[in-house]
């Protein structure tokens, strides 16, 4: 939290330097309030429809639907990961991950990628991260999310015609974006030593 | 195509409950206990978004903002991406929450089916809050040295930056 820590406190000091600067003091002051009342109408707006997404998400884990996706997955993760996917628990811990992430179940996701993580240190060995665990890293890190909830419903808060047309252009974005990940990785691992 | 797009929440929700329901799943006790899981999800952002949404405010309204848009403005526009952007590709990788306060502050200012709100929505839902996740996954399993797990998430980062704001230009303002 250390870095927002100093991103709050930096923004402030910026605004008001500018604020005296410029001479837009009533604004600046004004924008405080402003700011505070956009959070609760935000969280009022978009809360309803995060709930009613996370519901949906429960049901497609507990119907099976989640277990039947990361099966499907297996095999290219077999691919990406062959050191830890030779290990059965590991390669469960993954697909359960990546399926996890697609379905926008944040925690779930968290909790398996980390069962993989953990298992993958063991593996290896010490306080160095392996070429594997580093993909996995950058595959978290790249969100591979079917359906944006959040933005979905900020979206339609702010009176989007049709909120969720945005759905290929972020698969389109998210593809290309863990594809470049995952071709950095591979380039990077060849000259970091 | 767009009939699908404006029946996505129907239909996935038809969908997922039916398949559910006949694999003799409790739909709707599935649908409760996740909903009030959401419920603490909202809980959980709201107090980041009131600390940082007035500072996201306050920086446009002195000026600050515009400034710092004026000044990456020549670079930005030859890679073709909004300058207005800049503070939300600047805050994403760092912090989840005020990449949210950037992301609907664009979207609200701007209007929600504009180029700038449209970039604005597809970076945020394709792009991740990458050193938080470099943090908690290093951190959960001791490891000090991360090797290059970072420049290649940065990397990809930036290419989802570069490619929301290609793609929405094909898609709509093409």
């Amino acid at each position: 939290m250390l870095e927002l820590s100093i991103i709050w406190v930096g923004i402030l000091l910026v605004s008001l330097l500018f604020a005296s600067f410029s001479g837009k003091t009533a604004a600046v002051g004004a924008a405080a309030a402003e700011g505070v009342q956009q959070a609760v109408e935000f969280c009022l707006s978009v809360g309803g429809m995060i709930c009613l997404w996370s519901g949906l998400m429960e049901v497609m884990r507990r119907s099976g639907l989640t277990a039947r996706l990361s099966r499907l997955l297996r095999p290219v993760l077999l691919r990406l990961f062959p050191g830890a996917g030779a290990r059965a628990e590991t390669l469960d811990a993954l697909s359960m991950n990546v399926s996890a992430n697609l379905l926008g179940l944040g925690n779930a996701a968290t909790a398996a990628g980390l069962r993989a993580a953990r298992e993958m240190a063991r593996a290896a060995d010490g306080t160095v991260a392996s070429d594997e665990l580093c993909r996995l890293v950058v595959l978290n890190t790249a969100s591979i999310q079917l359906l944006p909830v959040t933005i979905a419903a900020v979206r339609e808060s702010a009176g989007a015609a049709v909120p969720y047309d945005i759905l290929p252009a972020v698969w389109i974005t998210s593809l290309c974006s863990v594809t470049a990940g995952l071709l950095a990785a591979a380039l990077l691992r060849r000259v970091w030593r | 195509m767009s009939a699908l797009l404006q029946l996505t929440v129907p239909l996935l929700l038809a969908g997922v409950g039916l398949s559910a329901l006949l694999r003799g799943t409790d739909v709707f006790s599935a649908l409760i206990d996740g909903a009030a899981d959401g419920l603490r999800t909202v809980l959980r952002l709201f107090p980041p978004l009131l600390m940082l949404l007035p500072a996201v405010r306050m920086l446009r309204a002195s000026g600050a903002l515009d400034a710092c848009t004026a000044l990456l403005t020549p670079a930005l526009e030859r890679l073709g991406i909004p300058p207005e952007t800049t503070i939300l590709m600047l805050v994403r990788p760092l912090s989840g929450g005020a990449a949210l306060a950037a992301a609907s502050e664009l979207i609200r200012a701007h209007g929600a089916d504009s180029l700038v709100g449209r970039t604005a929505a597809v970076m945020m839902g394709s792009t991740e809050t990458t050193f938080y996740v470099v943090a908690v996954y290093f951190g959960a399993c001791g490891i000090r040295k991360s090797r290059w797990a970072i420049p290649a998430a940065l990397c990809a980062d930036a290419v989802g930056f570069f490619m929301a704001a290609w793609v929405v230009r094909r898609l709509w303002f093409a």
